[in-house]
């Protein structure tokens, strides 16, 4: 959208991707940073558009370490993934709640129950009670902008890392938002409430030593319990009594979908979900007849008041756990109706889109009969048929210890024709240390890297990445370069190629690389059908510019393809 | 015509992904908005939809709670590709009412693009908002080289 859209009242139509970037901003924010990943990316994205400083991380961990030092510089900063990044993160996030920080530290972690564009519905909530991160989950844009503020002072009080647990619905839902400052206002650090960075050399809590992560998580635990009892006293949740034969204990986007399917009933609404304020809830409970959890995934909150011994109706997980809630869903629910769920029509699948070059080399791949070890992007939908040339796929990066794995165990005649299969983006978030492996522990028959370099992070919306040479803000900035990086790890033969321009070549190299016991890197490079125009339109001014300042890559890497 | 909600009411567009589906809820959803409504949009959107069903739930009133639009509870179904009618059908509330693309004298269209902006005039006549409304929301949601191919995509759809 050109223009949010604004009423009369001076609200604005919002995504809750874009009410938190909104909220950012109004926050003073100093540094947004993260990894794109459906449906988190639009955050960063938008928070750039209003202004503030984000930039693409190579992945999730690294986004959330680079966020680390600036909250230990007393800086307020923004962390956003998809819920699988925060696997990739979930190292710092276990060890950064122990150290705390000096700044205010968000870090906003998008769901996807339903598996609308992922590998798993996997449930963040276990994330905040396993690394001990307060949780805040908000249930509409207006909640989304007003708790990231609450989010920010949390952080700031207890000195604490803070998740920020989003589902899908929540991110691409649009709906008001009435927010604090008006659009496009200068805020003063004053309105904003930001403080200044500044370094304040604190050995003991910063490095987390045996010695001192000992009395950090024992400080740790005291925090959440002070915290908990914030919760219970003061905390943002809300009860809304109405009728006493029904009461809901509810969060996020379920909140909406109970309000609606059942709107006599009372609610508690819990927006910080993590430390639970287990006696709002027990108090709750013991005032209405009926008490019912209404939650999507795992029933995550409904455990926890079984085991706190509170009287309370918990969904059906034989049905309930898997996919979102809605309206008629929660209905259900409360009717304990666990009779077989319509099944709605099946839609068409998506699809790889007419001219892209990643179907080109899929069937090259095809043609060679080729034990194709995948990863994940657009490609992946080549999995699907027609193609179906794609056997596996799990994680970022895995393509490559896969395709290993299979080649050291595999008869000799099928190890041969195993290829791993990566695309730009995802070889630089998790496939590099696979590169490396494969040059360290390299199998008998070898091995066939293959790279899809397209130019861009296609499958969350053309982001840019370390490979593109350009920044989130579309500024220029060193290029990584595939082809160094492949004979630095120790790989002789490397190749690149243009899959659709040259592909009786790809498919000739790539025969030949599969009959050598040799390690074999191939770059597939051909643009995004959908990037292309602005990726070309972008090196013709790169070119100008390096006329008059020679600063041109000279690797192959740079400018040989014109497409 | 009919006359102002007073209940939330309920328009999902339809289609597949790449089709114009989001762009023509975004701009109902604006209209809607700045005419005074409190709206709610739903969709899941992204490249992983490229090619495939996509829809996009608009809900208006003076109150509303889920984005999601329940099951069979649609008062307007905009379907923008014929593919995907019977994928989308069964949302429709019995007496709901039905836009297809073949409801548009698409010979005429600017450009085959411009559909999604043709239904959105044909949705036009179904709603009290100005027309004025509808025009300033398609200038304020595309680029302006597209305005005057848009006002004659809207005018087909609204005065055939």
């Amino acid at each position: 959208m050109l223009q949010p859209s604004q009423d009369k009242s001076g609200r604005l139509l919002l995504s809750g991707n874009e009410a938190v970037a909104l909220s950012a901003l109004h926050c003073g924010v100093a540094l947004g940073t993260g990894y794109p990943g459906t449906p988190s990316t639009e955050i960063l994205e938008s928070f750039r558009t209003l202004g503030g400083k984000a930039q693409w991380a190579p992945n999730e961990k690294v986004a959330a370490e680079v966020a680390l030092g600036a909250a230990f510089a007393k800086a307020r900063v923004l962390c956003t993934m998809k819920h699988v990044g925060l696997n990739v993160a979930a190292d710092v996030l276990f060890t950064m709640t122990y150290s705390g920080v000096d700044g205010g530290y968000v870090l906003v972690v998008a769901d996807d129950p339903g598996l609308a564009s992922s590998q798993n519905e996997q449930d963040s909530r276990r994330y905040a009670e396993a690394a001990v991160a307060p949780m805040f989950e908000p249930a509409d844009s207006q909640d989304a902008y007003d708790l990231l503020q609450v989010a920010f002072a949390t952080s700031e009080r207890w000195h604490i890392p803070v998740l920020f647990r989003m589902t899908t619905r929540v991110c691409h839902s649009k709906s008001p938002v009435k927010p604090r400052f008006a659009p496009g206002a200068k805020l003063t650090t004053a309105e904003t409430g930001a403080p200044t960075a500044d370094f304040v050399r604190n050995i003991v809590d910063r490095v987390m030593v045996p010695g001192h992560a000992k009395p950090a998580h024992r400080r740790l635990r005291a925090k959440m319990a002070e915290l908990e009892w914030w919760n219970i006293s003061a905390g943002p949740n809300q009860v809304e009594k109405r009728s006493p034969a029904l009461g809901i204990v509810t969060a996020g986007i379920c909140y909406h979908h109970a309000r609606e399917a059942a709107p006599e009933a009372s609610m508690l609404k819990l927006s910080l979900s993590y430390p639970l304020p287990m006696e709002t809830i027990r108090a709750f409970a013991a005032s209405v007849q009926r008490c019912v959890i209404i939650e999507e995934n795992d029933p995550w909150l409904a455990t926890a008041c079984l085991a706190a011994g509170l009287t309370i109706e918990a969904k059906d997980d034989a049905i309930f756990r898997f996919g979102e809630l809605n309206v008629d869903r929660v209905r259900r629910i409360l009717d304990k109706d666990s009779s077989p769920e319509p099944v709605p029509p099946r839609g068409k699948p998506p699809e790889l889109c007419n001219g892209c070059p990643h179907a080109t080399s899929f069937e090259v791949l095809k043609e060679l009969d080729c034990i194709v070890s995948g990863d994940i992007g657009c490609y992946t939908l080549a999995a699907l048929p027609p193609l179906s040339a794609m056997d596996m796929m799990i994680d970022m990066g895995a393509a490559i210890g896969m395709g290993l794995g299979l080649r050291h165990v595999l008869p000799r005649d099928q190890a041969k024709r195993v290829v791993s299969v990566i695309g730009d983006s995802t070889f630089l978030h998790g496939g590099l240390p696979g590169l490396v492996e494969m040059a360290y522990n390299p199998p008998q028959t070898g091995h066939v890297l293959l790279i899809l370099d397209n130019g861009t992070t296609a499958m969350t919306g053309q982001q840019e990445h370390p490979g593109t040479g350009r920044q989130l803000d579309g500024a220029g900035t060193h290029r990584v370069c595939y082809e160094d990086m492949a004979r630095a790890a120790g790989v002789k033969n490397v190749f690149t190629i243009n899959p659709v321009r040259e592909r009786a070549l790809l498919k000739g190299v790539l025969a030949d690389s599969l009959h050598k016991d040799e390690l074999t890197v191939i770059i597939a490079r051909s643009p995004c059908i959908l990037a292309a125009g602005r990726i070309a339109a972008w090196a013709k001014e790169q070119k100008a510019k390096a006329a008059t300042t020679e600063t041109a890559c000279t690797c192959e890497c740079g400018d040989e393809d014109k497409s | 015509m009919t006359s102002a909600p007073i209940r939330t009411s309920n328009v999902r567009f339809a289609g597949l992904g790449g089709t114009g589906v989001i762009k023509a809820s975004d701009i109902f959803a604006d209209v809607a908005f700045r005419e005074g409504h409190t709206v709610k949009k739903a969709e899941v959107h992204g490249m992983s939809q490229r090619g495939g069903s996509v829809q996009s739930d608009v809900r208006f009133g003076s109150e509303v709670h889920s984005p999601m639009i329940p099951d069979g509870a649609c008062d307007f179904l905009v379907v923008l590709e014929p593919t995907q009618l019977e994928v989308f059908r069964g949302g429709l509330r019995s007496g709901g009412t039905l836009l297809v693309p073949a409801d548009i004298d698409t010979a005429r269209l600017p450009s085959a693009k411009a559909l999604n902006v043709a239904m959105l005039g044909r949705l036009s006549r179904h709603f009290d908002f100005p027309e004025s409304a509808w025009r300033a929301s398609l200038r304020a949601n595309f680029p302006e080289k597209l305005h005057s191919a848009n006002d004659t995509a809207f005018t087909l759809g609204r005065n055939p």
